[in-house]
């Protein structure tokens, strides 16, 4: 659909200024509270990732679910039509870590709920405190991230300190009055910040980069990696304790509760770690304690490739625009580890580890296509792949009847820039495409506009 | 003979050894009296060609690629002929002389050199002077690090160019300068030449350190913005106080005066009344509307004009103002939320500044970010409808338009420098990878050779970590067997994953 760019705003917000008249439609015929709504989607090329594309093709919706997608589907009568002719239909991407809906302004410290006090917190859950009307979510969803791995990503990394275990991540929608609204799944994984073996660290206290001795840093790494290895030992008695039913003769422990599940191999640790030493210690903790791993970040990971294929640990890798650490990486090795990782056969999504920055997700994605990754791996790992490694792929990541329907409706490739996302459906629900961004821009052109 | 000569990559020795055609003839001409043989004369004109072709060693022809000039719009199968560093000539059916190296663009993208508006590359040891709130005596040329391997990154990216800049502790910061990305060489080889110094102002929560405080130190004012803007009069009004004192001594003198004590050179104030003179340019990082028009305000009472407000992300709800003032704005693509003032930042920034008139680019504040710059400029499309031509201004000639460098570079035009990126698809794609980069018409970044020799590299770091272990291992005081550490990580601090505003 040919438009000028300029008129896309407008053409947008018209979109948007229509939805409400959708909603009130199926409000006013007695919309419950759940999404009872009925959309077909018809004419548009669907990219199912569950079968080649569906050149014109029709996606029908019904109470959160995708109800059909084929190239003769039968629309109901009920349905809200929505003309897909020219444009495309894709799963809506996932943004398989981030701190959307826990930070709102990063150095505002009032507004970030990501790190607490203390070094062992398994018990926090991310859902209990993620903020449904938080400015960012709009934003990040405008770019076609319909759902998110909310996680506690605790304040340690480049600042030093913080959290070994920092909580469980949940996975939310990216809309929704209230938390129970957002919320698919309360606890998808445990997150552990691996400690680090990082000689150099900026000390907030001094304001200034600190060097300590590695004799210093392995004393204090080995410290924590005894520590935990002990929380899990504790944990497992704990364990067997309810497993034998005998809760009422003892005192709860909320932590070693938390950590049950991840004993029994149920609740995977979502390990945090870049460096190539942390990332090998890591496997070997977890291989060792019988643990399921994810890794996240990994900037490094693909230094230990051969390790993490044979041990079948999944890789959510941190934000590819950046630069590696080691000065003697080649100089686009952010973008080539996607590549050689999924060439390893190891699994592997994107996440933005962030908020502000999470509608760059897409990006991250499209940038290792010309350095290895091919095009529908990059597809995958913003769609299927973060949801088969988060163990949602029974809800997520295609677009097959039975799934929640998540889908974004685009007019181009999801990963490239100039592609607007014309519609989005979140949990069934048509959700509008308006935000903070184009609120303030259509607010400010109205200055220049007005007659002096 | 005549293919290698063709080929491009035979210099005979007697170039090499730089002989003139003309003493080579008069040797011969000795060494055989007035009697020229026919092998004699062949080798007189072989001689000849040589001396031109050391010439001819300096051109360089891209050839066929979609040349984007940016000013003169596209120019598909186009040809770039590239003499002694300069751009020499543009257009389609250009052919190379004899001898000039040929770089085949055969479907790929040509566009001028990446221009980073704001850079912190290539800094030695800090880039902030944050003790004081005025440290304009501190400069950025004095720092110049020529080794920082993110200048190679960067250049990876495209940027041939860069603003390095004091960073935005202090309301007033240091001076500072423009370089262009010349890997490999020295320090005093990296400025661009002519270009005019800088100074770094800054407003808003960073000078006011309003997120965080040296513990131990004395608090430092100022601690709003109203004493962010004092700080900034105060200096100028103090700049003028001097100025004053100088002119005094000057005309005394000029009367002849004898006996006369010249004031005392001050190097923090000096800097300020080359602003006023406009012979150094004001870069100020700020980012709240209403701290903007203050600094307007501040400018027009001292009647200097801000060369660039940079972040500027508040830039659209006073663009007209700004518009009229004539500064550029150098602004991110989508960063926001990361502190207050960036609350309300908006990705369709650089669009409607540009609609109201003002220069703008986009800038990256972070090594990182650089090397993406031709994707950033692309946003501006998607964000407020810039078309292809106005997205590529805003990290090519808007740039240096802003540093008042556009008459060497920011397009593809006869006689600018030869500041080239070759990119593989349309540089504003997500999916573009630059091929080739160059400098003043010399090949600083390839990327089939960067990929050539990292095998070898690989080897050869291999083999010196192995040498510095045995030496290590043979340096071990066998009294105390204490074994030294492991090689300890000897390396400028690297990037967080996310870029970061500085």
């Amino acid at each position: 659909m040919k438009m000028k760019p300029r008129l896309i705003p407008f053409a947008v917000a018209a979109m948007m200024a229509l939805v409400p008249s959708l909603r009130t439609r199926a409000a006013a015929a007695g919309g419950a509270a759940t999404p009872s709504h009925v959309y077909a989607i018809s004419g548009a090329k669907v990219v199912t990732l569950a079968g080649p594309p569906v050149e014109h093709g029709t996606v029908v919706i019904r109470d959160g679910k995708i109800a059909a997608v084929g190239a003769s589907v039968e629309v109901p009568a009920d349905a809200q039509m929505i003309d897909g002719k020219g444009l495309e239909v894709y799963p809506g991407l996932f943004d398989a870590v981030t701190d959307l809906g826990l930070t709102e302004v990063e150095a505002v410290n009032a507004t970030v709920d990501t790190a607490d006090v203390g070094t062992y917190n398994p018990q926090l859950v991310a859902m209990t405190a993620v903020h449904p009307a938080s400015e960012l979510i709009p934003v990040a969803r405008t770019n076609g991230i319909t759902h998110a791995l909310a996680a506690p990503l605790g304040g340690g990394g480049f600042r030093g300190g913080g959290e070994v275990i920092s909580g469980q991540a949940s996975a939310i929608n990216l809309a929704g009055w209230t938390i129970e609204d957002m919320l698919i799944r309360r606890s998808v994984a445990m997150v552990v910040n691996w400690p680090s073996l990082q000689t150099r660290s900026f000390d907030l206290s001094t304001f200034s980069l600190r060097e300590r001795p590695f004799t210093e840093v392995k004393q204090e790494y080995d410290k924590k990696i005894n520590e935990l290895a002990d929380w899990m030992e504790r944990a497992r008695h704990y364990a067997q304790v309810m497993d034998k039913g005998s809760i009422a003769n003892y005192d709860r422990d909320l932590k070693l509760e938390a950590l049950a599940p991840v004993v029994r191999g149920q609740l995977p640790l979502l390990v945090i770690a870049e460096d190539k030493r942390e990332i090998r210690s890591a496997v070997e903790f977890c291989d060792k304690q019988k643990l399921k791993m994810i890794l996240g970040g990994g900037s490094e990971s693909y230094k230990v490739k051969d390790l993490l294929a044979a041990k079948h640990i999944p890789v959510i890798l941190g934000p590819t625009q950046s630069l590696a650490e080691d000065e003697d990486a080649s100089y686009d090795q952010s973008y080539v580890t996607a590549g050689q990782l999924a060439a390893a056969g190891i699994k592997i999504a994107f996440a933005s580890f962030n908020a502000s920055f999470a509608r760059r997700l897409p990006y991250q994605a499209a940038n290792c296509v010309p350095y290895g990754l091919p095009y529908q791996e990059a597809l995958k790992a913003v769609t299927l792949y973060p949801a088969q490694i988060l163990g949602l792929a029974d809800q997520l990541g295609t677009i097959e009847p039975g799934k929640m329907a998540d889908l974004i409706v685009t007019d181009g490739d999801p990963l490239a820039i100039p592609t607007q996302v014309r519609y989005l459906f979140i949990n069934g629900e048509l959700t509008p495409t308006d935000n903070k961004h184009l609120r303030l821009y259509e607010e400010y052109r109205k200055r220049y506009q007005a007659p002096k | 003979m005549k293919r290698a000569l063709e080929n491009g990559d035979f210099l005979p020795l007697c170039c090499q050894r730089g002989f003139s055609s003309l003493r080579s003839y008069r040797w011969l001409n000795k060494k055989i009296g007035s009697k020229l043989l026919p092998f004699e004369i062949a080798a007189v004109l072989f001689l000849a060609v040589c001396a031109v072709r050391g010439q001819a060693a300096d051109v360089t022809l891209i050839k066929n690629g979609t040349i984007l000039t940016v000013t003169k719009g596209t120019i598909e199968n186009g040809n770039v002929l590239i003499r002694d560093g300069k751009i020499a000539e543009v257009g389609k059916g250009l052919t190379a002389p004899a001898g000039a190296k040929v770089i085949d663009a055969t479907g790929q993208y040509v566009m001028p050199g990446i221009i980073d508006c704001h850079s912190h590359i290539a800094i030695a040891g800090g880039v902030n002077e944050g003790s004081v709130s005025v440290s304009s005596m501190a400069n950025i040329a004095d720092v110049l690090n020529p080794e920082d391997i993110d200048i190679y990154r960067d250049l990876a990216g495209g940027v041939t160019a860069a603003n390095i800049l004091h960073g935005s502790a202090n309301s007033i910061g240091g001076q500072t300068e423009v370089i262009k990305l010349r890997w490999g060489k020295p320090a005093k080889d990296l400025p661009f030449e002519g270009a005019l110094p800088g100074i770094k102002f800054a407003l808003g929560e960073n000078p006011k350190r309003s997120g965080f405080s040296n513990p131990g130190a004395a608090r430092r004012y100022p601690a709003t913005r109203m004493g962010v803007m004092d700080v900034i009069r105060e200096a100028f009004s103090e700049a003028l106080d001097y100025k004053k004192a100088w002119d005094q001594y000057n005309r005394r003198k000029a009367a002849g005066e004898p006996n006369l004590i010249p004031p005392r050179r001050d190097l923090k104030l000096e800097p300020l009344l080359e602003v006023l003179e406009d012979r150094r340019l004001v870069h100020i990082h700020c980012y709240r509307a209403d701290e903007i028009l203050q600094m307007i305000r501040v400018a027009e009472e001292f009647h200097f004009r801000v060369a660039t407000f940079q972040h500027v992300l508040e830039g659209y709800k006073v663009a007209d103002e700004i518009a009229k003032h004539g500064a550029g704005g150098s602004t991110f693509s989508d960063w926001w939320a990361y502190k207050m003032e960036a609350f309300d930042a908006i990705p369709y920034n650089a669009a409607l500044m540009t609609e109201r008139g003002i220069v703008v680019s986009v800038n990256s504040d972070d090594a990182s970010e650089a090397t993406h710059l031709n994707q950033e400029a692309a946003k501006s499309m998607k964000w407020g409808g810039l078309s292809h031509d106005e997205a590529l201004k805003l990290v090519t000639l808007n740039p240096a338009i802003q540093v008042r460098i556009a008459g060497r570079v920011g397009s593809i035009e006869t006689g600018k420098d030869a500041d080239i990126d070759i990119y593989d698809k349309d540089p504003l794609s997500v999916y573009a990878v630059a091929q080739k980069v160059l400098i003043d018409g010399q090949v600083y970044f390839d990327r089939q050779q960067d990929i050539a020799h990292r095998a070898g590299l690989e080897k050869e770091k291999k083999a010196l970590m192995e040498k510095e272990k045995k030496a290590a291992e043979a340096a071990k005081p066998a009294a105390t067997g204490r074994r030294p550490g492991p090689p300890g990580t000897a390396r400028p601090p690297g990037t967080t994953p996310k870029p970061q505003e500085i």
